[in-house]
């Protein structure tokens, strides 16, 4: 009972600041602009490969992958940050305009409260997944269309790869909610978010990739899990080592569990601590 | 409403890392009455009902609702109304602000406009608090606490940032509330400025325990004393010596150590001295509560 009043709580705490529009604005606007334009480009490199290659375009794209779900995937292989940011400044938030005062006068169990962040952020996640896939599908496939392409909107495999995208993105934002837990600081989670996901985490990746032991433990850094459970991603085609990669079930149950882990850790940790 | 229902504090402690900011202290708030809770800046008020309130974790000691921790209170905001230092999410509104928590409590939405308007706020209600002024932040503060029509009030400074009016009005509000049965625990660093609505005082200093009881116990303990003039200080002087009155010369006349104006009256008609003033010293209650906490600053 009290879990679900919490839960209700903290929908109301997400949808009634102006961060969340911002973010689905921004996130949105970056699918569109990426999944639109590559399409495009991917759309008229393949079928002019001679001018491609003139001009020095090097699409990287080997022959006869399927250009649909690459492009569509860029909802959550860039989109990801984005439930990322909104779960940890759930958190953070609360720590910065230090209204953890009255939210925990209003529900002095403060797990209670942190599930209930948890759950929302999960469902807020979900949410933002499908306005980046509504995105990138929709500009993708109209890109794609106009290069007479195979869309793919008739085949049940890529609409099964958008909901594997849009249960990333939910659990990406469970992660936002784990991480703000483990970092209180608000500055300092967002710098950790951006830092991690556009430069640690790729650079590892491209590092991991050099031998095969390093690869078998890369593929559970986040952003791999993350492609892994999606499917077809740009990052995994433009790395070789993509034979190397985890199921996509195991890759969920890494994003989730990082999730959980974190969560877990914060509110036993900084969570607990004393609010003055 | 719920009925009012005593606080407990017994033997609490609380250190924050080598800072002992409450040091075994004890006292009971009784329902039906308003209790001050006083003490100079960093006595450990805010820290003690941090404590009673489940944000702060007790070093040593207990703060309970008649026995209950407020964390095992079933329905927390329903039992207990609370104001410690106006806290917002600064891009929300102030109605919004309160229906998130009242979601939370389980509390029926409609309360929102309903203690909206108790405060006064209403008609600012759908502006972002970052822009609300110090007193329409304090009266959000009192409408958080008015939303589940507790029992028990719990006030860290309510009187900070408000305006004659909002002054006068909280006054008559808390009284109101204690009339009611309710309990009433209310902070204030100066006596003065809670003295004309107050039934009971706690005062500490330092995290200790100084005194508690009646507001007309400490006026006892307070000798009020007399201001005497007269454009002849000499001769004035030379009659209180006789009538053997104890007198130390300020700024506006000599204060007198005697409660009674009439005494000094007539120590000086007997003296034959004109007086140009003769009244009682009216800060007797702060300055009394100054001593007991030890002249404030030091
Ligand atoms: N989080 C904290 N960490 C360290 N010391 C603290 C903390 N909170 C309070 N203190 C210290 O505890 C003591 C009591 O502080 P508290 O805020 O309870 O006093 P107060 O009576 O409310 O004062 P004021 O009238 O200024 O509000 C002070 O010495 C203060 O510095
Ligand atoms: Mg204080």
């Amino acid at each position: 009972m009290s879990l679900l009043r919490s839960i209700a709580s903290e929908f109301q705490k997400v949808f009634t600041t102006r961060m969340w529009w911002l973010l689905a604005l921004l996130l949105v606007g970056y699918v569109l602009v990426l999944a639109g334009g590559f399409g495009a480009f991917l759309g008229w490199a393949v079928r002019n490969p001679d001018a491609a290659a003139a001009t020095g375009g090097n699409t990287g794209v080997p022959p006869g992958t399927e250009l649909a779900p690459l492009i569509y995937t860029f909802a959550s292989s860039i989109g990801y940050v984005f439930p990322v940011l909104l779960g940890a400044l759930a958190v953070t938030g609360e720590f910065r305009h230090r209204t953890l005062t009255p939210t925990f006068l209003a529900e002095p169990h403060r797990s209670i409260v942190l599930g209930g962040k948890f759950v929302t952020q999960l469902v807020v996640g979900a949410g933002l997944g499908v306005a980046a896939f509504a995105t990138s599908v929709g500009s993708g496939a109209a890109a794609l269309a106009a290069f007479d392409f195979d869309t793919g909107l008739d085949q049940g495999d890529t609409w099964a790869l958008i909901g594997r995208g849009v249960l990333a993105m939910a659990l990406w934002g469970g992660i936002g909610v784990g991480l703000g837990a483990l970092v209180p600081n608000q500055v300092a989670a967002i710098v950790i978010v951006i830092a991690f996901t556009q430069f640690v985490e790729p650079i590892l990746r491209l590092a991991a990739s050099f031998s095969d032991v390093t690869a078998s433990i890369g593929r559970f850094l986040p952003g791999a899990a993350s492609d892994a459970l999606v499917g077809a991603s740009f990052y995994s085609i433009m790395s070789t080592g993509s034979s190397s990669s985890l199921d996509w079930w195991q890759g969920g149950l890494v994003l989730l569990g990082i999730a959980v882990v974190a969560t877990v850790i914060g509110g036993a940790t900084t969570w607990r601590r004393d609010v003055t | 409403m719920a009925g009012g229902i005593p606080i407990m504090i017994e033997g609490l402690t609380k250190q924050f890392g080598p800072v002992t900011a409450v040091d075994d202290l004890s006292f009971t708030v009784e329902p039906g009455r308003v209790t001050g809770f006083l003490g100079p800046n960093g006595a450990g008020k805010t820290t003690t009902l941090r404590v009673l309130l489940g944000l702060v974790r007790a070093t040593a000691g207990t703060a309970t609702f008649g026995g209950t921790p407020y964390h095992d209170l079933p329905r927390p905001l329903e039992t207990v109304g609370t104001a410690l230092e106006a806290t917002f999410h600064p891009g929300r509104t102030a109605r919004h602000h309160l229906k998130v928590y009242a979601t939370a409590a389980g509390l029926p939405a409609a309360r929102v406009q309903q203690v909206l308007e108790m405060v006064g706020i209403a008609e600012f209600a759908d502006r972002r608090v970052g822009g609300y002024s110090l007193g329409m932040r304090q009266r959000l503060s009192l409408a958080y606490t008015l939303i589940g029509d507790p029992g028990v009030f719990v006030l860290d400074e309510p009187i900070n940032g408000l305006d004659p009016e909002g002054i006068k009005w909280i006054r008559g509000f808390l009284q109101a509330l204690a009339r009611e049965g309710r309990t009433v625990l209310v902070s204030s660093h100066l006596l003065s400025e809670v003295q004309q609505s107050v039934d009971d005082v706690v005062i500490i200093s330092k995290g200790r325990l100084i005194k508690s009881g009646t507001l007309s116990s400490l006026e006892l303990e307070a000798a009020p004393r007399t201001i005497v003039d007269s454009p002849d200080r000499e001769k004035l002087s030379e009659a209180l010596d006789e009538a053997g009155l104890a007198y130390t010369e300020g700024r506006g006349g000599f204060i007198v150590d005697e409660h009674d104006p009439g005494v000094v009256g007539r120590a000086a008609f007997l003296g034959g001295v004109e007086l140009s003033a003769l009244h009682r010293l009216k800060s007797g209650l702060e300055e009394s509560f100054l001593t007991l906490v030890g002249g404030g600053e030091e």
